[in-house]
């Protein structure tokens, strides 16, 4: 007599393999693996393929490079001076953002905001994929060995790329943004709203969490925000594409990452990130009143006249003291730093943001005024008054009695 | 020369079409696991190329080919179990075990009931099957482990389409293992 079994084998058996299989769903959905512990066959398995994978990509690497760098040389003169000619573009460029940049950081500093520094970066390769539409997950070539750690931030220089979920000793696991259960916290770079950048399970990225009467248009940038603590603020994420009502009262932005994520090769994982106060070394000695008076315009030199109608060599009212301080072309006056100087908790951004031109038409006439002998009127306060960590009392040299403070 | 006929009733096939492949060792071994390795590493390269699922092409394979439906089922679980080592952390050990193993089963019951041999056949198979795959995923995903998850009926039809096509490629150059 034939057995149950025997008769409905192949049956028993696919229901076997299946039960088994849901049971394993089971019980890795009941007990949720954290971030930083791994299943040992998870390990085994891409332990085994990762030389593999290194292999593969560096024999491809090397070929390309040979074709690339002794074969196919067409075109690099050419090039070369192209890349000159930019170079000097980008050096003068580099100067001018230089000073605003310092500038900025000396109203940063006074208004004792603390910046995010990448301090240490490590390149790695992309070796594999999770080979799947459904999972979007990324292998790079350095694991623990290189100092790698989960919920490290992983980027290009064009943008953010997504952080690291599961470390191996030669390899890592990356979660890019465009994953659907990835989240970032991101900033539109002009209006300051923030959301959060969600992947999705065909790869779009959405940010979401903008309540739908805010203004987003397309074009609009978005960086990270620095919430989420794993990037560090200010890094760019994308581009809005388009902006359509969403349910719950959300606008529903769709960002095309800036990073190439399709077609990445190269990264950098952020290994190592301080938060410190920006440098401004050449902040302490200044007082509020001379950086005041920095940013004014100055009136031009205008020979003066005795008594008897000569023209004095020395007789600019308005410089007398600071004529050796340069008008500065194109200065603005930073209204908001001037108005918050004594308020460490404003906005830097707006103070930045909101700088505002002083036309010299607009400046006030100042009195002539015996050198050596002006006084500083109220509106000019000593800097020990508003600027108690940059300029404290001892920092600060003698007042000058020639500088004059601008009258209302 | 190991070449077993399989006397079944209600086959469509003659009895030469019946006809019971088997591999070497080293190709049951090494081509799955090359599948897979192709998976992974193509991608990086290849933009579009995570649409074809080459586990998914060879399970077919090997199940039509033995016409064992408990080892295409054993087969199809283990490609799969192999793909979702390699799917992240968020996926789960056995969502693509199951998927496979199921059309690893029921491509070898097909394979004793039809002709497998001719393209039309292979790409009708991979095609449908292929459908079948992609729904039983739906279906853990979604029913049993409450993921979110979008069916696309166009993704999934083109996707089909594509897995078709570069299947009766991918069927002719494995024919070549066949030892008959």
């Amino acid at each position: 007599m034939e057995t149950f079994f025997g008769r409905y084998r192949n049956l028993v058996v696919l229901t076997a393999i299946l039960f088994a299989q849901i049971i394993g769903l089971a019980v890795q959905v009941r007990r949720p693996t954290h971030m930083g512990e791994t299943r040992l066959i998870r390990v085994w398995a891409i332990a085994a393929v990762t030389p593999l994978e290194k292999a593969a990509i560096h024999a491809q690497k090397w070929v390309q490079g040979l074709w690339t760098n002794y074969a196919y040389l067409r075109g690099v003169r050419r090039e070369n001076r192209e890349l000159r000619a930019e170079l000097d573009r980008m050096k003068i460029e580099q100067t001018r953002l230089g000073e605003d940049a310092r500038m900025a950081q000396r109203v940063q500093a006074l208004l004792a905001f603390k910046e995010q520094y990448v301090d240490e970066t490590v390149a790695a390769q992309v070796i594999g994929t999770s080979g799947s539409e459904q999972s979007r997950v990324l292998y790079i070539d350095k694991g623990t060995k290189d100092g790698i750690k989960a919920d490290m931030a992983v980027i290009t220089p064009t943008g953010i790329v997504g952080k690291i979920v599961q470390v191996f000793p030669d390899a890592s696991q990356v979660l890019p943004i465009n994953d659907q259960f990835s989240g970032v916290g991101a900033t539109l770079k002009e209006s300051r709203l923030q959301g959060i950048l969600k992947g999705s399970q065909n790869g779009a990225t959405t940010l979401q969490y903008i309540m739908a009467d805010e203004k987003v248009a397309p074009g609009d940038e978005v960086i990270t925000s620095g919430g989420d603590r794993i990037f560090p603020k200010g890094l760019p994420v994308g581009k809005v594409v388009s902006v359509e009502p969403g349910k719950d009262l959300f606008l529903n932005i769709r960002v095309v990452p800036a990073a190439r994520l399709d077609r990445v090769e190269e990264v950098l994982v952020i290994t190592k990130i301080t938060e410190k106060m920006p440098d401004a070394k050449d902040l302490a000695p200044i007082r509020a009143s001379d950086i005041l008076a920095d940013r004014l315009p100055t009136i031009p030199n205008k020979p003066g006249t005795d008594t008897a109608g000569n023209p004095k060599p020395d007789a600019n009212p308005g410089t007398a003291g600071g004529a050796a301080r340069p008008p500065i072309a194109g200065t603005t006056k930073p209204a908001g730093a001037t108005a918050t100087i004594g308020r460490p908790g404003g906005n830097a951004g707006g103070a930045s943001a909101s700088t505002t031109s002083k036309p010299a038409a607009t400046v006030p006439n100042r009195k002539p005024a015996p050198a050596g002998n002006e006084t500083a009127p109220p509106a000019a306060k000593p800097a020990s008054e508003t600027l108690p960590a940059a300029a404290t009392p001892s920092q600060q040299p003698p007042a000058s009695p020639a500088q004059p403070p601008p009258q209302p | 020369m190991s070449t077993r006929t399989m006397p079944f009733r209600g086959s469509l096939t003659s009895r030469d079409q019946i006809a019971v492949y088997e591999f070497s060792w080293p190709v049951v071994l090494l081509v799955p696991l090359a599948a897979v390795l192709i998976q992974i590493f193509v991608p990086v390269r290849v933009r579009y190329f995570p649409i074809i699922d080459l586990p998914f092409m060879v399970t077919i394979f090997f199940a039509v080919a033995r016409r064992n439906p408990v080892s295409g089922c054993v087969t199809g679980c283990i490609i799969g179990l192999l793909q979702d080592l390699f799917a992240g952390p968020n996926h789960p050990l056995g969502m693509y075990g199951i998927p496979l193993s199921v059309v690893g089963y029921f491509a070898s019951s097909l394979g004793v009931k039809i002709d497998v041999e001719n393209p039309g056949s292979r790409f009708l198979i991979t095609y449908l099957f292929f459908v079948l795959h992609q729904g039983i995923y739906y279906g853990v995903a979604h029913g049993l482990l409450r993921q979110a998850q979008v069916w696309s009926w166009s993704h999934v039809a083109i996707s089909a389409l594509a897995n078709g096509i570069i299947a009766l490629f991918v069927y002719a150059f494995l024919d070549r293992f066949k030892q008959r």
